[in-house]
Parts: structure tokens; C-alpha cells; sequence
């Protein structure tokens, strides 16, 4: 069973998000890489970028396939996770924590509360 | 083609229960992973691995005449196969495209098993029936039978374990007949991944048995099933070509740099001709093996490929190699720009990253 905590917002594309004020940091849910597996290439999104919820905005290589990675909310990027580079596998190991992704500056910090919380997100990925 | 029109295997089952994640391919519903692919891939390398192979094709060739009828049908030579023996060739159209790539072996004096790709099996058999002799009869048992492929550096052990310390595994190409118990197996040596190896084919019945019998006396060996994910990175490291992605009708062998498996001093099969002629006037285009070279994603089909600013080509086979840990693959490219050593650029998402051009295999055994 995959993990799911209970404070923070998802995604239907699998993304989280952890509110920190007016920002969003952002990474793929534990369900997500456990179905990815073997995460061996991350693109970052450039500092400065500015993103419409629900956008292509990053990129998440497993050795098999690229995966879409969407900005949960419209946003500036404002901090990427360059760990990443060095250590994709971060994304498998500690999805929550270590293996975020990108931080977005919210246009509108209420978007964030559009999204599922932990118990919808349970649901919907049985 | 929909999931509900996919067959499967007879042992669909076992996977579903051992957690595979199941994908369709050519027509088929196959395990792609059951863990990760990285961890199937370095089984394979470092221990055993198990793969279902029930979906390959088989069939079966007989008669007096059946060794030179295939030697007009396929490219190697048939001549050369003794009783137990096999060998990799092709079965061609008129233009030498290549319509499939497989394994003959001489069963008997005057048997052959050819096991061929899965989703060329019905193509395969409607094209050698249409040119089949009166005297030979070709047999479609592929419903019927299964088969696995046991490939790892520790696949002699588990032999013995499965059949008793004596047993002794066939000669590399070769093919023996077994029991395991009741259970009559055809064992042959051989192999998709560069490791020491086999492929074993039986009767479907039997197929789940068999699968319990490899998994639970390779435990202590540290064997693991493994998808068709693994099977396609250890066959790249190893520059195996896929059928689909780097043979098709529009290439040839010689392109493919398999002319090793093409006889040209027979005098007639399918497609010799055009092998000739392009031979003698040159190939214009090769299969070329890469590497990435830097950080970057993994190269994958039908990226372009470009030297300099002119598009040379596109990536036919790419993947992340597990064992190296950078991106591998191979295009077609024009012979001009084919050579070891030449420096590439694929075009990933529009950002190009450099790649050269390696020699083949890709990944050798330290």
C-alpha cells in the first residue's frame, strides 16, 4: 500500500503538493514512482518559468519511458531541486522529502485547496 | 488493438500473481516488470533470471527435402547445422527486407524447429507455406507450446539443481531433449542477453509447473523473474537487434551489420540478389551502436539523430543501460557518418546532448 500523508494536496496526474505560505513544493506521490520505478533522468524546470495549472512543466525518465510531470497549480517556478541532477533515484527513495521537484510561487494560494486531499487521493488510486 | 484482443500466456497467471505489471506487446498481454527493471537486469548479469517466451512462435519443418527448401527460404546455411544443432538467420522478402529474424535448429536429420518473433509468427507461417515443397510439411505448434528463457552466470547451477548433479547443459546453439519427470523439455543454448544461458520450449500444460519448479530451486541462486523491460535493456547493452524497431522491410542484414548470418555463396535464397548487389555497390546506410556521453535522459525510438546541423537519421533502439548508467542505442545512419568514434547529437525535447559512435557490443563483462 502506498504512502499517502495526510497534510498535504494531490494531484489526479500523481503530483503532491506542501503549502509553505504562498508557496508550493512540489514532487510525484510514492503511488507514482512505485509505478515508474527505476527514476533515471529528471528535467527540471528553468527558475523564473511561469506555469498555468495542470501545464507540462517537468520531466520524470524512468528506463523504460518520459513521463509528463504538470504544475498542480499556476505559479512561478522559483526553486528547482538540483539533487535531482546528481541523484534521480531520490524521486524512488524519499518521494515526499529528499525527492521533490520544483517550488512554485502561487498566483492564488487558495488554488492549492482545489486539489485532492489525502483521503480523495486514497480513493482515487484504489 | 485493444487488451481484450491480446492473448495471453499459459502463464498469465503466475505473473499476475508474482505482481508483474503487464503491458500489450505484438499482440500479446507479457509481464514488462515484476520489481524493476534495474533489478531484473542485474539478476541477469550477476545471478539467474527467468523469462516467459511462451508468446515466441514455433514451428516445426519435415521432411527430405525440408533442410533444402529452408536453405532457399532463410539466409544461413542449413548445411551446416549436425542433428542438436542451431543457428540465428533470416527469413527475407524478394526486395532482402527483412520479414523476421530467428533461430532454426536441426531436431532431427530431417526436422527443424524454427522459433521465430512473436508477432511475426503468422506471417512468418502464411509466407514459408506459400513457398513450401510438396514433400515438406511445416507445422504451426506455437499455440501449443511454451517456453523460457533462463539466462544468467549462474544458470549451470540451477540446472543441477532442477535435474541432478550430473546434468551437463547442451553446447552453446545447441539443443537436447529432457524430462523433468514426466515432463519432456527441449533445452537448447542460447540466449537475448549476452549472458551464459538457455531457452527452454514444452508442451503449454506444463508451462506453470515448470515456471515453479525454475523460480524455487533458483532461490538460493538469487533468481528472479524478468519482464520484457529487461529483456530489452540487456539485449541493447549487448547490441542485439529488436525485430520492429531495428529490423523491418525496409532494412536488410547487411545493414543491420549481420551479414555474419547470411551466406551469400549459396546459390539461391529469398532476397540473395539484392544482398549481392548492395554489397557490391556499398551499403549506404549501418546500424550504428552509441553512447550518450555527459548528463542527459536516456535516448529513446525515433529521437533524431544529427551531425553538426544536418539530421542524419533518427534513434531506432535507446534506453538508459543498467550496467553502465548512461543512455545506449542504435540508428541507422549513412555509412559516411557510421563510423567508430564519430560524434553524434540527439535531439531530446528539442535540446540536442552528445553521443559517439561505439563499437559493438556495447557492454563487455569486466
Amino acid at each position: 500500500m502506498s504512502n499517502v500523508p495526510d497534510d498535504l494536496f494531490y494531484t489526479e496526474s500523481h503530483e503532491w503538493v506542501r503549502v509553505e505560505g504562498d508557496r508550493a513544493r512540489v514532487g510525484i506521490t510514492d503511488h507514482a514512482q512505485a509505478e515508474l520505478t527505476d527514476v533515471v533522468y529528471v528535467e527540471l524546470p528553468k527558475v523564473g518559468t511561469q506555469s498555468e495549472a495542470r501545464s507540462q512543466i517537468a520531466v520524470v525518465e524512468s528506463v523504460k519511458a518520459a513521463s509528463d510531470i504538470y504544475a498542480p497549480v499556476k505559479g512561478e517556478v522559483v526553486e528547482v531541486n538540483k539533487a535531482l541532477s546528481n541523484n534521480p533515484a531520490l524521486v524512488n527513495t524519499d518521494p515526499f522529502g529528499e525527492g521533490w521537484i520544483f517550488v512554485l510561487k502561487m498566483s492564488s494560494p487558495d488554488d492549492a485547496k482545489q486539489l485532492k486531499d489525502a483521503a480523495a487521493y486514497r480513493q482515487a488510486i484504489g | 488493438m485493444t487488451d481484450a484482443d491480446s492473448k495471453t500466456t499459459p502463464l498469465y497467471e503466475e505473473h499476475r500473481r508474482a505482481g508483474a505489471k503487464i503491458i500489450p506487446f505484438g499482440g500479446w498481454l507479457m509481464p514488462v516488470q515484476y520489481t524493476s527493471i534495474s533489478d531484473e537486469h542485474q539478476a541477469v548479469r550477476n545471478n539467474v533470471g527467468v523469462f516467459d517466451i511462451s508468446h515466441m512462435g514455433q514451428l516445426i519443418a519435415t521432411g527430405a527435402k525440408a533442410g533444402e527448401w529452408l536453405n532457399r527460404m532463410l539466409t544461413n546455411n542449413i548445411d551446416k547445422l549436425e542433428v542438436r544443432s542451431g543457428q540465428y538467420t533470416f527469413l527475407l522478402n524478394q526486395n532482402g527486407g527483412i520479414i523476421d529474424d530467428l533461430i532454426v535448429y536441426r531436431t532431427k536429420p530431417e526436422q527443424f524447429l524454427l522459433v521465430v518473433n512473436a508477432s511475426r509468427t503468422d506471417e512468418d507461417f502464411a509466407w514459408l507455406q506459400a513457398h513450401i515443397l510438396p514433400d515438406v510439411t511445416l507445422e504451426n505448434r506455437s499455440d501449443r507450446y511454451a517456453g523460457l528463457a533462463i539466462q544468467g552466470p549462474r544458470v549451470a547451477e540451477l540446472f543441477r539443481a532442477i535435474f541432478g548433479d550430473g546434468f551437463e547443459l547442451p553446447a552453446r546453439n545447441t539443443i537436447i531433449e529432457a524430462e523433468l519427470g514426466v515432463m519432456p523439455v527441449a533445452i537448447a543454448r542460447t540466449g537475448y542477453t549476452g549472458e551464459d544461458g538457455v531457452e527452454v520450449f514444452f508442451e503449454s500444460k506444463f508451462a506453470p509447473t515448470f515456471w515453479t519448479t525454475v523460480l524455487e530451486k533458483g532461490k538460493p541462486l538469487g533468481i528472479r523473474p524478468c519482464g520484457l523491460g529487461a529483456r530489452d535493456t540487456l539485449r541493447l547493452e549487448m547490441c542485439y537487434p529488436l525485430n520492429g524497431n531495428d529490423l523491418t522491410p525496409e532494412h536488410n542484414p547487411l545493414e543491420a551489420g549481420l551479414g555474419f548470418f547470411v551466406d551469400l555463396s549459396k546459390p539461391n535464397f529469398t532476397g540473395r540478389e539484392v544482398l549481392a548487389q548492395a554489397k557490391e555497390q556499398g551499403l549506404k546506410r549501418k546500424l550504428a551502436p552509441f553512447r550518450m556521453q555527459g548528463k542527459g535522459p536516456p535516448p529513446r525510438p525515433h529521437y533524431p539523430v544529427f551531425v553538426g546541423d544536418e539530421r542524419i537519421g533518427e534513434v531506432n533502439s535507446g534506453t538508459l543501460s543498467p550496467s553502465l548508467g548512461y543512455g545506449i542505442g542504435m540508428a541507422y545512419l549513412p555509412a559516411e557518418h557510421a563510423k567508430i568514434g564519430t560524434e553524434l547529437q540527439i535531439e531530446i525535447r528539442g535540446q540536442k546532448f552528445p553521443a559517439v559512435i561505439e563499437k559493438k557490443p556495447l557492454y563487455k563483462k569486466a
